[in-house]
């Protein structure tokens, strides 16, 4: 087994460069499916009846999967890049993965499956689980996060040693409430930007709530995660303007909602967010998974990666596709960028309410 | 049970419960491509109206194939971290590759075309489609490519220092000849599903006598796909069978339970073996003498290699072992997989034939209900023909490089994997449920009446709202 000696690699090698794919699109899932988890979390708070309830889901309906397949390719990347880390992580995981997995899938089909049948229950129903289950995810994904920094139980092999158990140590479940606060901010910020008039109105409230609590917890999580690794003197401490920005920024965001900026208010925490995620990677690396058994049995991009040439091919790959996505991912926001409003969500009974109706998206342009 | 089989179980529910919505997915989108582009050319309100009313039956399926779609990109690295860990370097890459080139697509675009009715110019609205049916498409590409190295492993070399598969290359993994096939085999399942699905749902319609203008053009059509889909399904199968010959001799020996090696060996049509799991011989035998030589080598007199032999060969080059899968299994899903294949060209064919009178596939109360029951055979032969292919590989999980029983999670006891097959087979148990009612519900409920999407008196073209919400 190599340990953090095979470091003397140095930085220009294609596992660090696959290592910084993941944090990018680990990056791009949190900024995006952030707000999505938060939009789900507040619909019962900001949206007060099912009617405003159904505008606040159609601010992410059409962009929502899009933003989930981030995760898929963060997963199918650190499959095919660091076949290692994905075994360990994903097997070690294993109960609290399968929680958010069944999380992301109760998600999906609330979004998708709420508005095919016109009866309230029916609606109100999914609305409670679409809360439920992006608050599990929103939860957990911090939980694991902070666990891979923090380190779990791996022996030798590289094989996970421990139980559900060891996944839920108070790092862990601060990391867990800060990612559920910090998604559920940036999510109200998203809100306000895409509603108008009441949701607007109440979207920025439940903004300015959150705010304190939000910036409280980053603050506390990053200032938790520099102790530890100062105490464990690791060398993939990175004091410096990353975990500074990213601690400050969500400050920054408050005093913009507060201002009436909501727009640098949201890029605050879309950056905050950004930061957040490379913070623990840079604390991470080289390694890819902190071993609490044995500093030695910590495994590296290095014992973890696949061959130069899998690496060569899917660098090429991946540096000719990921603009693309973002080209026509940032274009679909834009051909969705008009704010809605109350009744923007409402049915069409029939062919002449349809004809009676205010074109969509038409008001605010 | 130990936590291998709980893990294969797993696997096997989990994969087979995502591939019911996966080729509907396929299929469906095509058929919408088809109307969406007649509609854009003629403007008839007709096809408008059947592009939004197969839209939301392709919606309602496809969220559950899309959120069922994630435990697949996770479950290798949790129940499988040895085989993980074995062939991450090769089967990695198709998995990046289809969600970076296949799902970005197919879910961007996708959100554009249900939401975008009123956003976009009609043109570009169906340029969508197209998009999320090329992603969808090339998908299945990717995910046949990683399937296909496993059936028959190409462009790799085994690693002496760390016992790892590794790539050499890219280009015969995408090029590999068991994928070709594999993949037109399934695209053209797929069709076949989705023609199946659009004939009952027609049927449905015309058995109630509504909308026969809307309908019976359609009746027509699925049936023309059902056979060509029906058709290229079988053919493309039968070039996979001569392949499969000989890349997986054992696999295509227990698909016809045929223990001795013979030279113009007989195809089975009945078999009846002793109730164990590897036996050594069948009991009961009605067979089409010769069938199987013609089949498999394109001749009289070709050998075809029996169970025992191969078996007799592997031990020789693999070390003591069964190399059997359970032949059970394999003869009979293979039987419903073509069985089903067949009748589906058979039915297409008498409901073309039927056809030609007009008027009179409007009014076969017969053929309505045949078209009913029809819409669930399709889902039947797509699972068998999975579980075939997958249990006629075992014992491997990578044919002659690694053991399924090498290739489970070492530290993931039989508690977790137990507790998470009950927790993935109740939630998918009951979205099932909630799933089939919605589709129900949708396809009885019927298109958008003629002329909702006339021009009003001002002549003005109408308001398209967006698919859902």
């Amino acid at each position: 087994m190599l340990t953090l000696a095979a470091s003397t690699h140095g930085y220009w090698n294609l596992q660090t460069l696959w290592f910084f794919l993941i944090v990018v699109l680990w990056t791009g899932y949190f900024v995006l499916e952030g707000f999505d988890f938060g939009v789900g979390m507040l619909l019962p708070f900001v949206g007060r009846d099912v009617r405003e309830r159904g505008t606040l889901i159609r601010t992410i309906g059409p962009v929502w999967d899009g933003n989930e397949v981030w995760l898929l390719v963060a997963g199918g990347a650190t499959f095919a890049a660091f076949p290692g880390w994905y075994a360990t992580l994903f097997s070690g995981f294993y109960l609290a993965l399968f929680l958010v997995l069944v999380g992301l899938i109760v998600r999906g089909i609330a979004i998708e499956y709420r508005n095919k049948r016109p009866e309230e229950e029916w609606r109100r129903r999914w609305d409670t689980i679409l809360a439920v289950s992006s608050a599990v995810p929103a939860l957990l994904w911090g939980v694991a996060f902070a666990d891979m920094v923090h380190g779990v139980p791996i022996d030798a092999k590289g094989d996970f040693t421990g139980n559900l158990l060891d996944l839920l140590h108070p790092y862990a479940l601060f990391g867990g409430l800060t990612t559920l606060a910090l998604f559920a901010f940036h999510g109200a910020l998203f809100l306000g930007l895409r509603t108008t008039s009441v949701l607007e109105r109440r979207a920025h409230d439940t903004a300015v709530r959150l705010a304190l609590p939000a910036s409280l917890l980053v603050f506390g999580f990053l200032v938790w995660t520099w102790a530890n690794a100062a105490s464990a003197h690791d060398k993939g401490l990175v004091p410096g303007i990353v975990p500074i920005a990213a601690m400050f920024l969500p400050f920054a965001a408050a005093a913009f909602v507060r201002a009436g900026r909501p727009g640098f208010a949201f890029a605050a925490t879309t950056v905050s967010i950004a930061l957040l995620t490379l913070t623990l990677f840079l604390n991470l690396y080289p390694r890819v998974l902190v071993s609490s058994t044995g500093n030695a049995f910590s495994p590296t991009i290095f014992t973890t990666s696949s061959s130069h040439y899998t690496l060569t091919v899917m660098s090429i790959i991946a540096l000719v596709l990921t603009p693309i996505v973002l080209l026509y991912q940032t274009w679909s926001y834009w051909v969705f960028r008009a704010r809605l409003g109350d009744g923007d969500a409402a049915d069409v009974r029939s062919p002449l309410e349809l004809l009676g109706r205010t074109p969509l998206g038409k008001q605010q342009h | 049970m130990d936590a291998l089989d709980l893990a294969r179980w797993q696997f096997a529910v989990t994969t087979l419960y995502h591939f019911l919505f996966v080729p509907l997915t396929i299929g469906l989108v095509w058929f919408l491509v088809g109307m969406q582009t007649a509609w854009y050319r003629t403007g008839d309100e007709k096809w408008l109206r059947l592009t939004r009313f197969f839209g939301k039956l392709f919606l309602i399926n496809f969220a559950l194939g899309v959120v069922t779609g994630i435990v697949q990109e996770f479950q290798f690295g949790m129940n499988w971290s040895a085989y993980s860990r074995y062939v991450g370097d090769i089967f990695g890459a198709p998995l990046a590759i289809e969600g970076l080139a296949a799902f970005f697509i197919e879910s961007t675009f996708l959100g554009l075309w249900i939401f975008g009715w009123e956003h976009l110019k009609p043109k570009v609205h169906l340029g969508m489609l197209w998009l999320v049916a090329i992603g969808s498409t090339a998908s299945a590409y990717f995910i046949l490519a990683a399937n296909s190295w496993m059936q028959h492993p190409v462009g790799y070399r085994l690693n002496p220092v760390t016992h790892r598969a590794e790539m050499t290359s890219i280009f015969k993994i995408l090029t590999n000849s068991t994928l070709i096939r594999a993949f037109g085999h399934t695209v053209a399942a797929a069709v076949l599903t989705a023609a199946m699905l659009v004939l009952g749902v027609a049927a449905w319609h015309l058995r109630r006598r509504g909308d026969a203008e809307l309908f019976a053009p359609v009746a027509r059509i699925a049936l023309w796909a059902t056979l060509a889909g029906g058709v290229a399904t079988v053919l493309l199968g039968h070039t996979q069978a001569q392949l499969m010959t000989k890349q997986q001799p054992m696999k295509m020996a227990a698909a016809e339970a045929l223990y001795q090696t013979k030279d113009g060996a007989p195809f089975s049509l009945f078999d009846i073996g002793p109730w164990e799991k590897h036996p050594s011989k069948s009991l009961v035998s009605i067979a089409i003498p010769h069938g199987l030589s013609i089949l498999a080598d394109n001749s009289w007199d070709g050998k075809v290699q029996g169970i025992n032999d191969v078996q007799a060969a592997y031990v020789q080059k693999y070390g003591p072992g069964n190399y059997e899968p359970i032949v059970g299994v394999t003869y009979w899903t293979f039987r419903i997989m073509t069985g089903l294949g067949f009748l589906a060209i058979l039915f297409a064919a008498g409901g073309l034939w039927l056809a030609r009178v007009p008027g009179r596939l409007e009014r076969s109360d017969r053929f309505h209900r045949l078209a009913l029951v029809g819409i669930g055979l399709p889902l039947v032969g797509n699972l068998s023909g999975w579980l075939f292919t997958e249990m006629g590989r075992q014992p491997w999980v990578v044919q002659g490089l690694l053991l399924t029983k090498n290739a489970v999670s070492p530290t993931v006891g039989p508690w977790s994997v137990g507790l998470t097959l009950v927790g993935f087979t109740l939630l998918y148990g009951v979205l099932a449920v909630i799933e089939a009612k919605l589709m129900i519900g949708a396809a009885k409920a019927g298109p958008d009446a003629a002329g909702t999407f006339a021009p009003d008196e001002d002549g003005r073209a109408p308001r398209i709202p967006a698919l859902t919400y």
